[in-house]
């Protein structure tokens, strides 16, 4: 299990969610701005409808599923101005999610890395519900195409779309 | 609105669908007045290009009047554009680069998960050309909506008519992409697989590049005749033995630079050819390489091989050998037509490009269906359909 590792390259399980880094074209203090304002990051999680600030820490999230709405209130933990912020559901959450991501300097003229670590876990007991698939689907994926968009929207402003908004939410 | 829609292999209509909408701050709907049919879309018609849908809008090269525009586009409504048919956000590492068709940022998220898993990456968005592609709704219809409207379109002046302007969405600078790749030196000799349209826009531009002499090589007689008027010398490959007449003309060096304006569907009774096709049928899918293989062999030492020709998976029997033996270099892609856009519109306007030699039929937007038939099956009188949305279709 802990075999010394003979190179650099992210470590990836089987059932945690390895981090996914992302070049963004902008410099580290804009994104971990814009990052650290989670009422901007609604459009770019996937499935997450809204997000609420309620104070410096607190934010109240919607997220929508296969059969309704789940919100929660999520407390950011970690906080390193310009390079790190990690956020847990609160206690008694019918979701367990949590997130932690890291900005780092990209190459010379590059911007910025920003390393993202999101999950999502079921309540106890519901495993095998929709609930849990929705929220164990190739989460690497997911992340992967979370940071895409917020790279897109970053850079250029917006997030790319080729078809009008379906009124269903993605499963 | 109308728009031509696929549905299947050989399998095009036009059908009555949505009128598209403004989605983004930087969009803008254009009303289309021209549009034209691709060599690369044969492909699709063909049925090589996975991840197409039925229903999807093809047509990737189109030109109109801007209709409609969102709050961040630049263009005004009444303004005559040309569309990229590459989707390009402008902004992004690729883009400051001027490697548009690299764009990171046009595909939308989840259309870039095969992408990743074919070739490593995901794709840029390009019009009308399947969903590894961004699933963006194509120009053969009578509307269509463009992202980044404001970097994208360019806005061409009064006086130049739709015919002399309309290739800037693809096959000029696609065609001057494919000899700049050359990087033609004083008394080169520049070879070109395939006169259909890319290929001549690379005769003509090889020699604007300066290159001494042109060889064009294709089985059609109209075609090659094209590539003649332009100053060519031609070689049809059905009649000669491709190789030897290429070391001949060439002083037994070879051509210094081979442009490969086939892509994946090579024509000729050629065995790679035939195994090739075997294996596709078969969904051993291979592309068909003839065209590739043969200027690889054929490029003299230290040439260089441009591709602009379209290829989309894996290739048997690959030269391999004779690629790193002889120290060739590639170069490929889907054209950075937005960096070569506002040169190449200079250039017609000074009358120095010859832009309509090639259209040989224009037809209502209704009768596209009919266009892809020709195009595809009578490619020797066929070099480009021109599609108007406005056009009455014959009876
Ligand atoms: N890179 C890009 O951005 C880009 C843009 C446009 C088109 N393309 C690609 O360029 C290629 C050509 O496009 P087109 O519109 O000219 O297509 P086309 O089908 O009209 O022309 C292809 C020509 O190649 C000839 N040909 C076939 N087999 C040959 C062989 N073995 N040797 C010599 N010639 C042969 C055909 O007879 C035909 O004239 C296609 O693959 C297309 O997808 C690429
Ligand atoms: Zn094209
Ligand atoms: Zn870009």
């Amino acid at each position: 299990m802990s075999d010394p590792r003979t190179d650099d390259a992210p470590a990836t399980s089987e059932t945690g969610v390895s981090g996914h880094t992302e070049t963004i074209n902008r410099p580290r203090e804009a994104v971990y701005a814009f990052f650290r304002n989670f009422s901007n990051l609604a459009p770019v999680l996937h499935n997450v409808q809204a997000i609420e600030v309620k104070d410096e820490t607190t934010s109240h999230w919607k997220v929508s599923g296969p059969d309704g709405t789940y919100e929660w209130d999520s407390k950011i933990v970690e906080d390193e101005e310009n390079c790190r912020i990690a956020w847990v559901s609160t206690e008694g959450s019918d979701v367990k999610h949590e997130g932690v991501v890291t900005f780092r300097d990209a190459p010379p003229g590059r911007g910025t890395w920003i390393t993202a670590d999101i999950r999502y876990e079921p309540p106890y007991g519901m495993v095998g519900k929709a609930v849990a698939k929705l929220f164990q689907k190739e989460p690497s994926i997911q992340v992967r195409r979370d940071l895409k968009r917020l790279k897109a929207l970053l850079e250029a402003g917006e997030i790319p779309t080729s078809s009008p908004p379906n009124p269903e939410p993605a499963s | 609105m109308r728009a031509l829609t696929w549905h299947g292999k050989h399998d095009v209509r036009v059908d009555t669908v949505p009128d598209p909408e403004i989605l983004n701050p930087r969009d803008a709907i254009i009303r289309i007045t021209s549009t034209a049919i691709c060599g690369s879309d044969l492909h699709l018609y063909d049925g090589y290009i996975p991840t197409m849908k039925p229903g999807d809008i093809l047509g990737h090269e189109f030109m109109g009047e801007v209709v409609e525009t969102g709050p961040r586009s630049t263009l005004k409504e009444g303004q005559r554009v040309v569309v990229p048919f590459v989707i390009a956000c402008g902004q992004c590492f690729f883009c400051e680069k001027h490697q548009f068709s690299a764009c990171a940022n046009s595909n939308p998220a989840d259309n870039q998960d095969l992408g990743r898993e074919l070739y490593g990456h995901g794709m840029t968005a390009l019009f009308g050309y399947s969903h590894l592609t961004g699933g963006y709704p194509g120009g053969q219809a009578e509307y269509v909506r463009v992202p980044y409207s404001d970097t994208g379109p360019i806005v061409i002046p009064d006086g130049l008519e739709d015919e002399k302007v309309l290739f800037l969405s693809d096959i000029l600078p696609t065609g001057w992409m494919a000899a700049d790749n050359c990087d033609i030196e004083q008394g080169d000799t520049v070879a070109v697989w395939g006169c259909g349209p890319v290929g001549l826009f690379a005769v003509q531009s090889a020699f604007k590049l300066g290159a001494h002499k042109v060889i064009a090589i294709d089985h059609f007689p109209n075609r090659l005749e094209l590539a003649a008027r332009f100053g060519a010398e031609t070689l049809n490959f059905e009649e000669s033995n491709t190789y030897e007449a290429l070391m001949e003309m060439t002083g037994g060096m070879g051509p210094d630079a081979c442009i490969d304006a086939v892509g994946l569907e090579s024509h000729g009774m050629f065995l790679d050819n035939a195994m090739d096709q075997i294996k596709a049928s078969t969904f051993l899918g291979t592309d068909r390489g003839h065209a590739l293989r043969q200027l690889i062999t054929a490029c003299r030492k230290g040439g260089k091989v441009s591709l602009p020709g379209v290829y989309g998976g894996f290739l048997d029997k690959f030269p391999i050998g004779a690629l790193m033996e002889k120290g060739l270099q590639v170069k490929s892609g889907q054209t950075h037509v937005q960096h070569y856009q506002d040169d190449l519109l200079r250039m017609i306007g000074e009358g120095e490009l010859d832009t309509t030699f090639l259209i040989s039929h224009r037809m209502a937007l209704e009768d596209g269906p009919e266009g892809y038939v020709k195009f595809k099956n009578d490619q020797n009188e066929c070099t480009k359909v021109v599609l108007k949305p406005g056009q009455i279709p014959a009876a």
